[in-house]
């Protein structure tokens, strides 16, 4: 299913989740839409709908309360999925790693195909990691990007 | 013989060129607000990209309404395609509107039953205004067929121009366009998540965009009745409603439901009523 493959790289639908962040990391991704970005060029739709959803991407560092939801949202979207983890805290737990109530990177909940370091990770990082994360889908499909 | 061949046309083509404007939709939104946009085709790519996903059905019900929606969807635009009844088309498209309804209701997603209810005043909204069209072509041609609306030499836009203005109202409302975005909260994504579009997802998601896209070319297909003679002036102006709804979208702000409801029985019947009386009036039958 040719078709069906590259219009999986050419429209990815990414779905923002803020764990525990500073909102730094949030705020650059949200920038990501703005004109001087506008990362729709590529296909790439912010939805609020975890179930519309094909990349998503994770701020902040797991907490003891976020984990669940965490879980929750990777389970409602249908595969294939990606996970991109964006900022130093998304990444390993960053400045927060030793708090009392932080679980540390998203990795301890649900598997991560990229991590965006950074704190907090510029616009242009985040957009190639969304980008990383669709070449590594496209490897796996065996189409050229 | 013919008419089959040319139903089986309009149902092949109908969706390439609801999905051209839809991309088209999204190119110019993009220039509007200083973006660059995407490509063209790419409605294609997320319809493509949908149809791989895995299928998570939330309900058995919500698909045999989906498929209703479809179904008396392409049955309107065959209609059209065909110059039958326009009162028939109407009640289908009322028809898939309630399919549509029932699948937004057919799961327990509190979004979703909201956007139905939503899109339920979104019906109530426009189609006292459709039925209103329908009438006052027949008062027109004395004949609700819409082969009728070709054989007459003067456009209905010159008679009918009242009902034509509230039919662009009705075309923001139907293509879910800013002031009236309010089911589907198309580009307020905090809001009631995705209204009742919350459920669908993967395959069943692209069965609504392609319910969308015959939705386009029936409605932009209704509007071109209005100057059926030439057809081609009609199209063009059904093109440039089509361009006047994407400044209106890039304009406007989202309104609520309520107001919606006001505003458009306030246009649409006002202007409507006066219309229909007047054609009668001038007949000499009131
Ligand atoms: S990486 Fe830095 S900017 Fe991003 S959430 Fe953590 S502390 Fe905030």
């Amino acid at each position: 299913m040719g078709i069906i493959h590259t219009s999986r790289i050419k429209s990815p639908w990414i779905m923002h989740f803020d764990n525990s962040s500073c909102n730094g990391c949030d705020i650059e991704v949200l920038a990501c839409l703005t004109p001087l970005y506008d990362i729709e060029r590529f296909g790439i739709v912010n939805m609020g709908n975890p179930k519309h959803a094909d990349v998503l991407v994770v701020t902040g560092a797991v907490n003891r309360r976020t984990a669940r939801v965490l879980k929750n949202l990777y389970d409602q979207i249908p595969d294939p999925k990606m996970v991109v983890a964006v900022g130093t805290c998304a990444c390993s737990g960053g400045v927060f790693h030793n708090c009392y109530n932080i679980l540390g990177g998203v990795d301890k909940v649900i598997p991560v195909d990229v991590y965006v370091p950074g704190c907090a990770a510029r616009p242009e990082a985040i957009i190639d990691g969304v980008v990383l994360a669709l070449q590594k889908l496209a490897k796996l499909q065996g189409v050229a990007i | 013989m013919n008419q089959w061949l040319l139903a089986i046309i309009a149902v092949v083509v109908a969706p390439f060129i609801g999905g051209i404007l839809a991309g088209i939709d999204r190119k110019i939104s993009a220039r509007l607000q200083g973006r660059w946009g995407p490509p063209i085709v790419q409605p294609f790519y997320d319809f493509f990209k949908l149809l791989g996903k895995s299928k998570i059905a939330v309900s058995r019900v919500q698909l045999v309404w989906l498929y209703g929606y479809l179904f008396f969807m392409i049955t309107s635009l065959v209609l059209l395609v065909l110059q039958q009844d326009i009162l028939l088309l109407v009640f289908m498209l009322g028809f898939a509107g309630i399919c549509f309804v029932l699948a937004g209701f057919s799961c327990k997603s509190p979004y979703s039953h909201f956007g139905a209810n939503r899109e339920l005043l979104q019906m109530l909204s426009y189609e006292p205004v459709l039925l209103l069209m329908a009438l006052a072509i027949y008062a027109q041609n004395g004949s609700f067929m819409i082969s009728e609306i070709f054989k007459n030499n003067t456009p209905l836009i010159v008679p009918l121009w009242p009902i034509f203005i509230a039919l662009i109202y009705v075309l923001t409302i139907k293509l879910r366009k800013s002031p009236f975005d309010i089911s589907t909260s198309h580009h307020a994504h905090q809001e009631l998540v995705k209204g009742i579009m919350t459920e669908f997802s993967g395959p069943y998601y692209a069965l609504v965009l392609l319910t969308e896209w015959y939705e386009i070319v029936l409605l932009l297909g209704l509007v071109s009745l209005f100057w059926a003679n030439p057809l081609w002036v009609g199209i063009i102006i059904a093109l440039a409603a089509f361009v006047l709804e994407m400044f209106i979208d890039n304009i406007a702000a989202r309104m609520t439901a309520g107001w919606m409801v006001k505003v458009s029985w306030a246009v649409g019947l006002i202007l409507g009523v006066l219309n229909l009386a007047y054609l009668y009036l001038k007949k000499g039958v009131l």
